[in-house]
């Protein structure tokens, strides 16, 4: 293992300190906790998010003003505990409650429910929104269903939007849940992540090997090949999220191309390139672009695809509002 | 009738002991079927249980079972973090006023609604729900809970981590209704010793 860290146990807490120094005008750690709140929590319905932590910038860099109001960071890979995601849920609240944007795994979803439970004893009117946009598989490892992957970052954009514009809880919560339905993600890798507890790679890929449908935590995907060009992986990916999708030619669709970490943004144009091309057989309109490392998995290669079907311009008009984060860009 | 305070306790102290001796064990049967820290998880949440009831100003059982709640939910983690909280959680709720089969019974359900499971997933309730009915017979006994942990061995799992291992499940006993055999013969140790 080749890595850039101290004592391999303290590698989420020393991050949170280096990124809480790094973003100190926007961002600030609650005492004893792995929370990182907003400075700016405005008169709105709170956002919380967060889940394991190796997949930076999520969540923590989507915090500000315009986006989330929190995230709570657990162990490398693992959910935060109920204690914790209750901190960033009081942070939070300002009496108009707080919406729980939750990735599907077993681990985040019974911890952050519990959490719900207590804020709920607490008198902290709290819904929960989550996000299963990973089409690649049904039940694996750490997910009963489909995972929760890089389409996450559109939920937290859009309904950080909505909440900025004084969206209820109860509208949230419909908007939230409607908006999951339309973001579908695949991903492809390359290599596998290395948990600094762990040591050794989470899986092993033959070095012209790639796997499509890996999970954020290594989890196997649906197929194994040998390394494929660009343009092929593009073709292989579309192939399957448009299995999930009718793609209708006056439909609006956005489009994000999120890298898993350490494959460079040069490849990841590349690829968008080549999912330009493949889209546009089907005349469907791309209204919407994003691309970088948004959703990672530690030092895993290769990227997802995320697409998105909009409801309306209103939700393509979220995604390009200004935000005040760290990371959005 | 109910439970007091000392009792409450001393159940728990037994099941932190239980846990403890038997950390590698429940590590080794969740290697088989999870992720393998099944042991040390809990292993770890048992220790602040233990420093969190040893406060003499706890006077309720209620207390020291919230005590325990917490303790659990932040310092288990994964799954059976938020399942062992809200199970004690809810005991706590009524351990005051209800006896043993109602309060164990009131953690049984929190267990089902958290996890969405039911008896035969191989989860936790496998060992909540044959004791429950036993406890209502008062037919409860040690070897009943060996049995009830045997008796998980040739289901399939259908809810938590090792749904995923689908028929490969089948032949291992489950990790957490071990740990929570360790709970019930820590009960049956403790609770209405003085009668």
């Amino acid at each position: 293992m080749k890595k850039i860290i101290n004592d391999s146990s303290r590698v989420v807490d020393e991050m949170i300190e280096g990124f809480c120094f790094a973003h100190q005008e926007l961002v600030k750690k609650i005492d004893d906790y792995r929370v990182i709140v907003s400075r700016d929590i405005e008169n709105q319905v709170g956002l919380v998010s967060g889940g394991g932590s190796g997949h930076e910038p999520a969540h923590a860099g989507f915090v500000g003003e315009g986006m989330l109001s929190a995230a709570v960071c657990g162990e490398v890979f693992s959910s935060p505990t109920p204690d914790q995601v209750l901190e960033g849920i009081k942070a939070s609240d300002n009496g108009q409650g707080v919406l729980l944007v939750v990735k599907n795994y077993t681990g985040d979803v019974l911890n952050f429910d519990m959490a719900k439970e207590l804020a709920e004893m607490e008198d902290i009117a709290v819904e929960t929104v989550l996000v299963d946009d990973d089409i690649a598989v049904e039940d694996s490892t750490y997910t009963a269903g489909k995972r929760g992957v890089a389409g996450t970052i559109f939920v937290h954009k859009i309904l950080g939007a909505y909440a900025r514009q004084g969206k209820t809880l109860k509208e949230l919560k419909e908007l939230g849940d409607d908006l999951v339905g339309r973001i579908k993600t695949i991903g492809v890798a390359l290599t596998a992540a290395t948990v600094p507890e762990v040591g050794k790679p989470g899986f092993n890929l033959k070095a012209d090997e790639l796997e499509y449908g890996v999970g954020i935590h290594g989890e196997p995907g649906y197929l194994r090949e040998t390394l494929k060009t660009s343009k092929d992986i593009a073709k292989e990916l579309v192939e399957k999220l448009s299995q999930s999708f009718t793609f209708k030619e006056d439909g609006q669709y956005g489009v994000l191309v999120n890298g898993l970490g350490a494959t460079p943004l040069m490849e990841q144009y590349v690829f968008l390139n080549d999912v330009k091309k493949e889209l546009a057989e089907s005349n469907m309109q791309i209204a919407y672009t994003k691309v970088g490392n948004y959703m990672t998995s530690l030092d895993m290669a290769g990227l997802s695809l995320t697409i998105i079907e909009f409801s309306g311009t209103t939700e393509i008009a979220a995604l390009n509002e200004e935000v005040t984060t760290p990371s959005w860009g | 009738m109910t439970l007091t305070t000392d009792e409450t306790r001393q159940w728990l102290l037994e099941f932190s002991k239980r846990i403890q001796e038997q950390k590698q064990y429940l590590s080794d049967l969740d290697q088989a079927i999870g992720d393998g820290d099944h042991g040390s998880n809990m292993a770890r949440g048992v220790t602040a249980v233990e420093d969190m009831i040893k406060d003499d100003s706890l006077t309720k059982p209620s207390e020291v079972m919230k005590k325990a709640a917490m303790a659990m939910i932040s310092k288990v983690g994964g799954a059976s973090g938020p399942l062992y909280g809200s199970a004690f959680l809810d005991m706590s709720k009524i351990i005051d006023e209800e006896s043993l089969p109602e309060v164990v019974e009131a953690g049984l359900n929190a267990i089902k609604k958290r996890g969405k499971a039911e008896l035969e997933d191989k989860t936790m309730v496998d060992m909540w729900g044959p004791v429950v009915e036993a406890l209502k017979t008062d037919t409860l006994t040690q070897a009943f809970i060996e049995e009830t942990m045997e008796a998980t061995k040739p289901l399939k799992a259908k809810k938590g981590r090792a749904s995923y291992l689908n028929e490969r499940s089948i032949g291992h006993l489950d990790p957490g209704a071990v740990s929570s055999g360790y709970l019930f013969i820590a009960m049956i140790e403790e609770v209405g010793k003085n009668d």
